[in-house]
Order: C-alpha cells, then structure tokens, then sequence
C-alpha cells in the first residue's frame, strides 16, 4: 500500500487512545516518583522542617493530585503526545503566518540536553558563563546585519512581547524629548492582531487602517490618520496576505515627518532574508520570531523569543541586561538609566538562542538567501495549483507575486456548497494534515485560510497538500453534509459547540468539570 | 563536485534540477523575478556579511559544544542561587514528554488534530488548580514576572481603580517587569518591610492601602525568603477597602505551606519553574494566574483558555475555546492585554510533573526543603562572623549576613568560586541597608555532603 501514487492521497486515522483524564487514572496508594528524604542527621537536627511554618501557614490537607504510577503517567503522555500533530509529524504547510519550518534536531539536542545551558543558573557571574555571552552577543550581530537595525535586545519571549516593549520603547523616547503629546499608534488590519493590542496595553490609542481594494495598507487614509499626536505605527510587510506593499517606504516616510517612530513586525520575514531589510525600508525598530523564521521549535504555543531591534538612537531605551563584549571578555551590563527595565525575567529564553544561533551558522548568508526564495518559490508554485481547485479563491492583488505566504478564500465554495472555510478546515485532519490556519478576527477575506509552504516543505509535500485540499473540495460538491461533519479519522469527533461562553459551560479544570458537567451536557446539546 | 550548486538538507527543493522545474512552472525565468514586488530601491544590494557557514552537522555541534563547554554549570560547581530560578529535581519523564517532536513542534492547532496538546493544557489547568486550590487558569504567561504584573491589570479591570501596593523588597526580576507594564496609568505604592523579621511591615501597608487601591499583591515566601505569617492579615486589610488580594505564590512550597486562596488571596499567581524544568539560564520559566470560579475574574483572563465540551460522539472529551473574545487574537486592541506564544512546553511539563508528585510527592519536596534549608541556615550561622539575618521562618531561602567578617559578598563569592561553588545572590547593591548580606537557596537537590562543602569553603574564605 502507501500511499496512493496517482491521487497522492493516503489512508489516514490519527491515534485516538480514547484517554482518560488524568484524575480519572488515580488509584489511590499509587506512587509515580519518590522523592529525595534528608539524611537520618539532618532530620536529627532539624526534625520534620514543616514544624518551622507557622500554624497557620500549613498546608492542611494535601492537594487533590492524582496518584498514578510511573508507567501509566509516561503512558498518558505518550498518548497525548502520539494524539497531537505537530510539525514533525505532518506537512505543516497548514499554518500560514507561522512559519513551521523544521526545527533542526542536532540543535534542539544541545540546547536541552548540555550541560552548559541546562544546568546554567541565570544569576551566575558573567565570567562563568563566557560561551553563552558569546552566543547570544554573536547572534546579536547576525542578526543587525540580516536587519540592518543596530542593537537588538532578546529578553521579549515572544513576537506579541517584542512589539509591546517597542511600545514601552517609543513611550520612553517620546517622554525623554518632552513630548507627552502622542497618545496614537497606527496599525494595518493586515498586520498581526498584537500590532494593535502591544500598543493598547502600553497604554495608546489604536488606529486600524483598512486594506483598499487590491488588498494594499491605504496610503491616503494612513497619511490623513498620522498627526501630531501620533507615536508610532506598527506594521507588516509583506502582510498577512503574502501582498509586498511597495510603498512601505512611503509610510515610514510620512510617518517620520509628523514625529513618530516607525515598527516594522518581521513575523512574515522568511522570504526576505538576505533579500530586503528593515533598514532599507527607514524602519527604527523591527523584530523577528525565532520560532518562525529561525527555526526554533514552536513548543505547543512557546517559550519563543521576539528579537527586538532598534536604532542607535533608541537603544539606550532597551530592557537589561544587555550582553556585550568589550574587546576582551563578554559581559552582562546592567548599566542603562535610560531602559525600560525589564519584560522578562533574568535573560529571556536563553535556550532558544542557542539554537537560532545554530540554525545561522549551519546556514550562512547562501542558506538563509537559500531558505527565503525556496519559501517564495513554493508559496507561488502552491498558488498556481491551487488556484485550480474548484472553489478556491484568491482575493486581491491580481497578477501580482507574492512572497511567502497567500490568503485564499472559499468564499465561492460556500456559495455554491454551503461547505465553509472552518468544515474544510475540520476535514483536513482526516487526511494526516494540520488544520489550516484561517485568519486573525475580525475575517475581512471572506471564509478564509492562509497557508505558508516554508522552505522546509519538498515539491513533493506540496503536492500532496494540494491534493488533499482538491479531494475535499471535490467532496464539498458531491456531498457537502459529509464534510460539515468531519473529522471522522482524527482523534475526535466535531464539537457540537466549540465557543464557549456561558457560565454554566465553562469548566477549564477538572474540578469546574465535576460541578457542572450535568448542566454542561444539555447546553452543548441545545436542549 | 566540488562545483555542485549547494544542497541544504533543511530546503528541499535547494536541488537545482528541482527548482528549475518549479520556477518554470510559475513562469519566473530566475529567482529574482520571484521578487517584482520588491522596488529596486528597496532590495539589499549585497551578500549578508556573516560568519563563514559550517554546513555539515557534526562540525557544527563540535562548535556549539565547544562554546557551550566554556561555561561553568551546576553539575561541576556547586549552586546556590536562587532568587526566582532554583535547581529543583527533574524527574526524567518530565524530559522525555517535553522532547517528544509531536508536542515540541506543535503550535496553534486546532482541537482535533491537537487533541492532545490541548487536553494537556486541561490538565496543566485543572493539577494547578488542586495545588492552588482555585477552580480557573488560563494558558500559561511568559514567566511568574508576567503573572504579577497581568495579576494587577486584571485586579485593575475588576474594579476600576488605579493604584496597587506591592512589597519593597519585590524580587526586581519581577518588579521590574511590574513597573513597566502599569504604566502609564496605574499608581505603584511600595510597602516596607521590618528590618529585623524581614517580613511585611503590615502598618506600612495598612497606610498604603485606600478605596483607590485596586489591589494588594504580596510574595509568599517573600523574596528576602520568609515566610509570611501575616498574609492572611495583609488580606484582610486588602479586602477591607474593596481591593483584590494578590499573592505571588511559590509553587513547589505547596505541598506543606498553604495555598494563597485558604488565607484570602483572591488572585494567585507565580512562575511553575521549579515544577519539572531544568535551570536552561533562565529559559524554563513560566507564569501562571489562577482564580476562583467567577465571571468577575474568568472575563479577565488576558490568554487562551480551553473547555471541556462535548463532541457528537456521546461521552467522548473534547474541547473549545472559553470566551474568545476576552483576548486579543478575538478581539485585537479591545482584548485584555494583548497574548501571543508564551510557554506551552513548561505547561506541559507541569502537568508531567504534578501527575507524577501526587499528593505525597509534593509533600515530601515540601518537607525535604524545610529539612535542609533549614539545615543549611544551622550549619551557617554556626561560622563565625556569619549569621542568619532574619529569625523568621523560611521556606528554600534565607539572607545570609556577612557583615561581621569584614568581607564584602563580592569578596567572598570570588573565592567560593574557586571552590568550585556558586555562592548566594549578593544583595549589597539591591538592599545597602541590609550590609553584606547575601540571599542564598537550598532545596531538595542539595545533600548533606553539600552543605559541609559549602561551610568548610567558607571557613576558609571568610
């Protein structure tokens, strides 16, 4: 068997071990590790500890945790684990925006497995700790130049933390000249929704630009948003929708005449590396995903690192500590008066340098060039097949290339099927694929689903997503039922009622379960 | 061959014969023609200038390791470091489930497919919400910094004031990250701390504390390392003005010391490191925020949040997403805060962890650090010219005063090091009035063997 050579399509059931909840495992008695005792001296001396907490500090009754033997956990686990489709085990071309590339194996290895980072305390002196300086002060340097920015900070731990400290960044810049005046930060509705919520929660006003027809950032309604009172804006490019907006530099420039500070989101960098930069376009500060686009794994939703970039000009402004070299040795200066302070405690995550490094240095300026046109290549080779299917389409900017990403739309599939973009999306786990990512709220794109075939993925991969979503649109058109009910091969059943928002439904613990799962059964079930 | 056009083994279609056929059939004559879009203006002119490039894989782990071996770890030295990371005992099923490629490159999947991954979250939620003793959390936070400073806007949000009281002496690996994030609206007001129990100084705080306080958020153990005797009091007068009560919460201290919610806390938060993460420098944190089960507090979650709901299939657990609209992926600029990808592999981790522990394995990680940290302060304060700064209780940490030796914590850590031991934080630039005092941890992972290394060390050094 295997599969099909003609269809590329194969026969799929993920596992589906029907697993328990964890508490419902528990048999009382069972051990699943011991734990350390003190030496028969040391409790000679200091007796039970727990006599030292003061009464009524005293844990009572012990938590309810289950206990389950040490084979069972690793049992449940592993189903969980084997019930879970991550980039490793499927051609993760599904989740457009998010860059799935694979994450190198040699490299996740060193990083969680040595013991000079698994075993480094984060507060030890800077002279034990001379090759993780190294690293992370290298790393800085690649990626200055892969920007053009001139300082970068890796304490945000995420691409939505990286934005929110540019917006603690731009509110301090702003302050240190005097000007308490700009209370706005511009975004695109295109760009990523924390574009606007960074802002938002560092206290600006937020103002969304809508796309015009062809799907590009509105240039004139962005210029006639800008004022005085406007701090910075916050923008992608290429956007969302894998559109290259080629006047980026237009609004950077309009942006800069009335005082403000301009981000640039490098989310959807990866075909762009070594190709254009952030300093080209005027950008004062950038940041990139090291779970995107430099290859470290995306960890079931982190940890991650957003690499914060900066002008000169601004990096007195940067979260400490900042690691540095001074000619000789590589240290951790704590020394800025200026800074914001910190987002993140200790360093960031350090492991994930490790590897960005090392996916950097196994690459170099010909692999990382390599990586962005074979990412452009295959988004646009994917384009064309899939702009055959029945159903599909693809809005905007027509006839134009884009880079490393589309968003599509089954907007006429639904028209002619009643089949939505979320039935489809149910369906594709019946196939071995990740359901697709459809788009960020509020859907401007009708019904739609955005795919990203990285570098990662072989013509052959592509193929293969490809043919999977040909099929079910051709099931959409047979027997659109059978699809609005899917999955039928994947680890469950469709939920009858996934928004859950009432009360009576929410039960995000176990024991919230317990208390209301009668009352949780008849609204799920509409009666 | 040497001649051969460069084949990456992570890019595919890298062969060339491959990527010809593939730019034919997309009409582009080159690869540059893939990039119209890009004004000429704007493109980058030249070859990034980076490090000549070590293709093959086993030259490159030789140079990461080479690097990676420059650094002094825990396993050759001798630790004792806390302060908001401590080397707490890895179980090695907590490695092996965290490892696994399926839920190590996983990412925003959807229910089905991720069935898996998010019913580990369920369990991540509902072993915490038994530890905590509270009914509701969310997705994990970056780190326990987050937690705090998300704990307080959401306090902020419940009852529209604008000013929070939190301890003086915060560990600054949190308050720093605190102070950032109110700003620019709401009001920090610090409450000291008594110089001889290093405890709350509850009076101070009882002046801090009005009808415009939105909450009161206290570190039990503090970070000075006592255990707060008065936390349910410091509640009291929280609760007293209408304000929420807030305690920073150190997880693995659970099995013995009572969780936040049995003496008032309204809100808990902290950082679930030390439950099933190795150190990695700092990079296994992660922050969590738990609540009672109230719409009051549930709408202000600021992360995702996954539900048991039923599938068509009768008694089958599936999930959904619980108010979706509460966050920014719903929501944008009008969410709570904004999220994004935090740290779902530690919340993996935890549930790992916690599965494993049962009630009679927290317990005894419990009862172990009281033991020898306990032990470790004993053995101390019976050097001459060192002692116990504070009489207090404590949990894994303790301030350790150097002042009567005439040595600077500096002085003495420098040569501790040569003893191939990591001494405690130095906490002389942080707390001058607190002299040479340093903040050292011991915790289950530190034998007897340890400490009297670390006694006959310093009655050489001091």
């Amino acid at each position: 068997m295997g599969r099909d050579a003609n269809t590329l399509l194969r026969k799929f059931h993920e596992a589906k071990w029907d697993e328990q909840i964890v508490f419902e495992m528990s048999v009382p008695g069972e051990r699943g590790i011991l734990v350390r005792e003190p030496e028969a001296k040391v409790i000679k001396e200091v007796g039970s500890g727990v006599a030292a907490i003061p009464l009524k500090l005293r844990r009572k009754e012990a938590p309810k945790l289950p206990e389950i033997n040490q084979m069972r956990v690793l049992r449940h686990f592993m189903h969980l684990s084997q019930e879970t489709l991550g980039t490793d085990v499927n051609i993760d071309i599904s989740e457009g925006t998010c860059t799935m590339k694979y994450s190198p194996k040699v490299q996740e290895h060193l990083a969680a497995r040595h013991p000079g980072i698994k075993d480094i305390h984060p507060l030890q002196p800077s002279e034990t700790i001379p090759g993780l300086l190294e690293i992370i002060y290298k790393l800085e340097q690649f990626l200055k130049e892969i920007s053009g920015m001139d300082r970068f900070s890796f304490q945000p731990s995420g691409g939505a933390q990286a934005v929110y400290t540019a917006a603690s960044m731009m509110r301090a810049y702003h302050a240190s000249r005097g000007d308490e005046q700009r209370r706005e930060t511009l975004t695109t509705m295109f760009s990523h929704p924390c574009d606007a919520a960074g802002p938002a929660t560092a206290g600006y006003k937020v103002i969304t630009i809508m796309p015009d027809e062809e799907g590009y950032a509105d240039l004139e309604a962005f210029k006639a948003a800008l004022s005085k009172r406007t701090a910075g804006i916050f923008i992608t490019n290429p956007e969302d929708t894998g559109i290259y907006n080629p006047k980026i530099d237009e609004f950077v420039k309009a942006a800069h005449a009335v005082g403000a500070l301009c981000y640039y989101d490098q989310a959807n960098a990866n075909g762009m590396l070594g190709i254009a930069r952030a300093r080209e376009a005027g950008f004062d500060m950038c940041h990139f995903n090291l779970h995107k686009t430099f290859s470290i794994p995306h960890g079931s939703m982190g940890g991650s690192v957003g690499a914060l970039g900066c002008r000169e000009a601004l990096a007195k402004f940067l979260p400490v500590p900042q690691a540095k070299f001074d000619g000789e040795k590589y240290y951790l200066d704590y020394d800025c008066a200026e800074s914001i302070g910190k987002v993140r405690s200790f360093m960031g995550n350090v492991p994930s340098l490790v590897k960005a490094y090392s996916w950097i240095m196994q690459h170099g300026a010909e692999g990382l060039r390599e990586a962005a046109v074979c990412s452009v290549l295959n988004n646009n080779y994917m384009l064309k097949k899939l702009s055959e299917i029945p159903g599909v389409v693809v809005p905007y900017a027509h006839g134009k290339r884009r880079l490393e990403q589309v968003r599509y739309s089954w907007e006429k599939l639904k028209q002619d099927t009643g089949v939505g973009t979320d039935d489809v999306r149910r369906r594709m786990a019946d196939f071995g694929l990740q359901h697709y990512w459809t788009s960020h709220h509020p859907w401007v794109v009708p019904e739609p689903f955005t795919l990203e075939p990285c570098e990662s993925y072989s013509k052959d991969d592509i193929d293969e997503f490809v043919a999977v979503l040909r099929r079910i649109s051709k099931e959409a058109y047979d027997n659109p039922e059978f699809v609005k009910n899917a999955p039928y091969n994947s680890v469950v059943h469709k939920v009858i009622n996934p928004n859950i928002n009432e009360p009576e439904r929410i039960a995000v613990t176990w024991r919230q379960y317990l208390r209301k799962k009668g009352a949780q059964k008849t609204i799920a079930q509409g009666t | 061959m040497s001649n051969d056009k460069m084949v990456f083994p992570y890019i595919p279609n890298s062969v060339p014969q491959v990527k010809a056929q593939m730019l034919r059939e997309v009409g582009a004559s080159n690869e540059m023609d893939l990039y119209v879009e890009i004004p000429e203006r704007l493109r980058f002119k030249r070859k990034l200038n980076l490090p000549e490039p070590i293709f093959d894989e086993y030259s490159l782990k030789c140079h990461v390791e080479s690097l990676l071996e420059k650094n002094k770890n825990c396993k050759d030295y001798l630790n004792f470091l806390g302060a908001g990371c401590a080397e707490h005992f890895v179980p090695a099923v907590c490695d092996e489930i965290n490892g696994r490629g399926e839920f190590l490159t996983a990412y925003g999947g959807e229910s089905y497919a991720d069935h898996g991954k998010w019913q580990a979250f369920f369990e991540y939620c509902s072993l915490m919400g038994e530890l905590l003793d509270m009914d509701v959390l969310s997705c994990p936070l970056y780190d326990g910094a987050q937690a705090a400073a998300s704990s307080i806007r959401m306090a902020s949000r419940i009852n529209g004031r604008k000013e929070v009281v939190i301890p003086r002496a915060m560990n600054p690996e949190i308050s720093f990250v605190v102070k950032n994030y109110l700003k620019p609206d709401i009001i920090i007001k610090e409450a000291a701390f008594d110089k001889r129990s290093g405890l709350l100084d509850l009076e101070d705080l009882s002046t801090k504390v009005s009808s415009k306080t939105a909450a009161v958020l206290i570190e039990n153990p503090s970070y000075l390392g006592a255990l707060e005797n008065q936390a349910a009091e410091a509640g009291e007068v929280a609760r007293d003005k209408g304000a929420e009560f807030i305690v920073y919460a150190d997880p693995i201290s659970l099995g013995v010391v009572a969780p936040p919610a049995q003496y008032g806390a309204t809100i808990a938060c902290g950082d679930f490191h030390p439950l099933g993460m190795h150190m990695y420098a700092g990079g296994g944190q992660g922050g969590f925020i738990a609540t009672g089960d109230d719409m009051k507090y549930i709408s202000q979650f600021k992360d995702l949040m996954y539900g048991i709901a039923e599938t068509s299939e009768r008694g089958e657990y599936g999930f959904g997403e619980v108010l979706f609209d509460r966050t920014s992926y719903g929501s944008r600029e009008k969410g709570n805060e904004f999220t994004g990808t935090n740290t779902g592999i530690w919340a993996i981790t935890v549930a790992v962890y916690l599965s494993l522990m049962g009630p009679k394995g927290i317990e005894q990680t419990g009862r172990t650090i009281m033991q020898m940290s306990q032990y470790a302060a004993k053995q101390l304060s019976r050097i001459r010219g060192v002692k116990l700064r504070f009489q207090s209780p404590f949990f894994k940490e303790f301030l350790i005063d150097f002042g009567k030796t005439g040595k600077t914590v500096a002085k003495i850590n420098k040569a501790l090091l040569k003893h191939k031991i990591i001494g405690g934080k130095d906490l002389s630039n942080e707390f001058p009035d607190l002299g040479e005092s340093a903040l050292y941890c011991v915790t289950e992972t530190k034998t007897m063997n340890d400490v009297q290394k670390l006694v006959s060390a310093l009655k050489e050094v001091v």
